[in-house]
């Protein structure tokens, strides 16, 4: 492997692990935040992909896709929470998953109903859509470089927001006590909407992002699930960072695995996964708590 | 005490009458409802595996699909191409290695806490649909077919037909009946107490002394082996494996299975898988989007009915009966 | 002190950059009981973790019988001898409360591989049960559901628990937490029964039940001993009067 070839799969990893940080750190919001564990979540990256598809078909623009893309899941997740998830903080981890279990069961059901089975693909957005070349044969992609910028800055927004602000601060006293919180005032139930709502954005999001470069299919929403799971018991949850480590270990992990050892493409991750735990079972960072 | 003794008397009756019923199903039903129930009891030995592990154990499994699949593909891959395989040695095989895989997982993700677990369990199953999926050795998304049931045959004694649908039947109700009992005696031996122990209080064992990794990893393997039982009976029924059957669709329908049966009853383990397939069949009638139905059903039932039919079961009878709970 | 059986030395534990135990060295005798006394967030109860391996030491050792044992967990501490009661009621609220002892004296006597036996038809670990039921005060009560009893009589269980498991160290945080006079009078008559046999370590803030039984006293603030001695001195001690024992708690 050439070292342009290398540069081009080690960028594709750090991409890749990025979205998987989105994607991750929504599911680690909500668990961490509300302990509630939501199989359901990787459903809603596949939502969002779906949404990038019809939405930009209908207006012929990712951007604007994207951001009513952004809005409709937001509105989705505060309907969720308040329909469903709000019965389940004090509900034990089974109820959770069989809940969340149930939930991606009406939304493949609802997406092969509405879009149909087939694999569509997305459009990169004309200013995106050149490469930036590397050598006589080979160039990267823009839109990919795009994505990892924009990841990165929702990182960052994201840490500003929970360090940062007053609300990122009722979430996390949200985390270590309802009962206070409620009792200092404050509309803990309005916290947990709107944190719910924030998980359901960043996944939705990511899989907007992601629609031009990974199309739109199926069974994408389990199988980012999955992973996220991977990136979240080698990260920790409660631990940004951790997730941040981890989602690029995997995704650079994943991307080089596939491309020395095709014949076992799925399985690096849980090579890698079962590895890890044989060595530190309580993940590679320490928990908040 | 008198209402104690009701109680246990009715459930006795209850089991009684369900053994009966099912000994005479097949005299009674044509062999596509002797089939389905097979099918079904198929599943209620694989609910309670699981509930030994969830119900009695406290570990919630996302990936228990993964054993009950290897549990089939040891069949599917052992049985020869131009004759039948022998059951005396297939479901031993079977048995063996759905219980080493468990234990090797068990191994891995035994140590993991709460949630991760749920997590780790599924990861595992992924991992082994893919192996069964996407490589040479487990023969990819087709699956495998098998051109003979296995035989029965000791010598030159056959004691029974696995290509008749009556027999096997009779020999899935058979095996149930032996999980059942099994599982019964084990939990009230010390390893099962020390299991709902651990259920009820991990840490508090740990302080008296006991050894949790230890009855955790034991119970994670028996479990598995026991999932191991129903897959390959699985694959004896139906001639034919998939990697679908280590799907998290079966994963999350087995979990489905013991909430409507009631966590932690082994009874309701085997009323769940009843009920899940009734479900299943009833609204699979209705729409090829059923799977629609059942989403909706499942929320439904945990947010409007936790105890599952068990729950029901109970409220009726307190509501028929009058009585107070004694406390 | 050829009698001592658990022994700390310079036993610290950090949480971040906050010492909530630091260089606490104390040695329990068999026959003796020593209370440890201190204001909230003295430390104690993160001294007992540290003894019994529901916490790791940051630093510092932990012996028992001579042998240190400051890396071993909790399971292997309590089958060498080491019983921890809780502070919080950790029992198995499902079970009776005889099942509870039955469960804890099946540790000593764990069975694992006679799957085929019922647990409850071993007659040692049944009358072992008994016995700690008997001497915590709730003979008679084994039938109760152990969430149905009183907070006193899971306070007795609590210790019954402990007591099942025949121990030789006793770790008691706080066995008198919310009980009422006559109940209290009965924990503290147990445990003087109890103090010839084991090696006791005890924190309360009950100061009379204190006084009335220990042997040692330990003071501790702001996770570093005070003092340590008998009653006497520690009740004719100007520090401890000026940093606890004046302040009503």
């Amino acid at each position: 492997m050439d070292v342009y070839t290398f540069l081009i799969q080690l960028l594709n990893g750090v991409q890749y692990g990025l979205l998987l940080f989105l994607v991750a750190s929504g599911l680690t919001l909500i668990f961490g935040i509300m302990g509630i564990i939501n199989l359901a979540h990787g459903s809603f990256y596949m939502i969002g992909a779906y949404m990038a598809f019809s939405l930009a078909s209908l207006t012929g623009n990712l951007f604007v896709a994207i951001v009513v893309g952004v809005v409709l899941s937001v509105l989705l997740g505060i309907v969720l929470e308040w329909a469903l998830f709000s019965h389940l903080y004090k509900r034990d981890h089974l109820e959770q998953v069989l809940l969340s279990y149930g939930l991606i069961l009406v939304f493949e059901e609802l997406r092969s109903l509405i879009a149909g089975n087939d694999v569509h693909g997305v459009a990169v957005p004309a200013v995106f859509s050149g490469s930036i070349p590397l050598t006589d044969t080979l160039s990267y992609p823009v839109y990919r470089l795009f994505m990892s910028v924009v990841c990165l800055a929702l990182a960052g927004l994201l840490y500003l927001l929970i360090h940062r602000t007053r609300l990122g601060m009722m979430i996390r006293a949200g985390a270590s006590n309802r009962e206070m919180v409620a009792a200092l005032g404050l509309n803990i139930n309005l916290v947990y909407r709107l944190v719910f709502a924030l998980g359901v954005a960043l996944a939705a999001f990511a899989g907007m992002l992601a629609a031009p470069v990974s199309s739109v299919y199926p069974g994408m929403g389990t199988q980012v699930l999955i992973i996220c799971f991977v990136v979240v018991v080698i990260g920790g949850i409660g631990s940004i960072w951790g997730a941040l480590a981890a989602a690029l270990l995997i995704g650079v992990a994943d991307t080089f695995g596939k491309v020395l050892v095709p014949q076992a493409a799925g399985v690096t991750v849980y090579l890698l996964m079962a590895a890890i735990l044989l060595w530190r079972p309580e993940g590679l960072f320490k928990r908040s708590g | 005490m008198g209402s104690a003794r009701g109680a246990v008397n009715g459930k006795a009756i209850a089991i009684g009458a369900a053994l009966v019923a099912l000994l005479l199903f097949p005299l009674a039903g044509a062999t596509f409802y002797t089939e389905l129930v097979t099918k079904v009891m198929i599943l209620a030995i694989f609910a309670l595996s699981l509930d030994l592990l969830v119900g009695f154990t406290g570990l919630v499994s996302f990936g228990h699909a993964a054993f009950f699949g290897i549990g089939a593909y040891t069949l599917g891959l052992m049985a020869p191409k131009y004759e039948a395989a022998s059951l005396w040695v297939t479901l031993p095989a079977a048995l063996l290695v759905a219980g080493i895989a468990a234990f090797v997982v068990g191994l891995f993700v035994v140590r993991v806490k709460g949630v991760y677990f749920i997590m780790v369990t599924l990861a595992f199953a992924q991992m082994f649909y893919f192996v069964f999926h996407d490589t040479k050795f487990g023969r990819g998304s087709d699956g495998i077919s098998m051109n003979f049931k296995p035989v029965a045959t000791i010598g030159s004694y056959t004691p029974f037909d696995l290509a008749n649908v009556a027999h096997v039947y009779f020999l899935v109700l058979a095996l149930m009946v032996a999980t059942f009992v099994f599982l019964r005696v084990v939990l009230r031996s010390p390893f099962g107490r020390a299991l709902m122990g651990i259920r009820s209080n991990e840490h508090r064992m740990r302080s008296l002394g006991f050894p949790v990794y230890r009855y955790k990893l034991a119970s994670f393997t028996l479990a598995g082996t026991l999932a191991g039982l129903a897959g390959y009976l699985s694959a004896l029924q139906f001639g034919f494996v998939n990697p679908e059957l280590l799907s998290w669709h079966q994963s999350g329908n087995v979990l489905l299975m013991l909430i409507l049966g009631g966590v932690g009853s082994l009874f309701g383990a085997v009323v769940g898988a009843f009920a899940f397939v009734a479900l299943a069949e009833i609204f699979q009638a209705l729409t090829t989007h059923w799977q629609l139905l059942l989403g909706a059903a499942i929320i439904l039932l945990v947010i409007f009915l936790p105890g599952g039919l068990a729950s029901v079961a109970a409220r009726l009878k307190r509501t028929l009966v009058g009585e107070a709970i004694d406390e | 002190m050829s009698d001592a059986i658990l022994v700390t030395r310079g036993l610290t534990r950090l949480f971040g950059g906050l010492e909530a135990v630091s260089d606490a060295s104390i040695a329990l005798e068999r026959g003796r009981l020593h209370a440890v006394l201190g204001p909230n967030g003295a430390g104690k109860t993160t001294l007992i973790n540290m003894l019994s391996g529901d916490l790791g030491a940051s630093s510092g050792t932990v012996a028992y019988k001579g042998r240190d044992i400051t890396r071993e967990s909790a399971d292997r501490r309590s089958r060498m001898g080491i019983g921890r009661s809780y502070q919080k009621t950790n029992i198995f609220a499902g079970f009776t409360a005889f099942e509870n002892c039955r469960l804890a004296a099946q540790s000593r006597a764990p069975r694992a591989l006679h799957v085929f036996s019922e647990a409850v038809r071993y007659r040692p670990t049944a009358e072992a049960a008994e016995r700690a039921l008997a001497a915590a005060g709730l003979e008679g009560r084994g039938e109760r559901a152990a969430s149905a009893l009183s907070h006193g009589e899971q306070r007795q269980l609590e210790i019954a628990m402990v007591l099942a498991t025949a121990p030789e160290v006793l770790l008691l945080d706080e066995p008198l937490a919310g009980m009422g006079a006559d109940e209290a009078a009965r924990m503290v008559q147990l445990l003087k029964a109890l103090a010839p046999d084991h090696a006791i370590l005890l924190v309360e803030h009950d100061m009379d039940a204190v006084f009335a039984v220990a042997d040692v006293i330990t003071v501790m603030v702001n996770g570093q001993v005070l003092e340590s001695g008998s009653p006497a001195q520690i009740r004719a001690s100007a520090a401890v009067q000026q940093a606890y024992l004046g302040d009503p708690s």
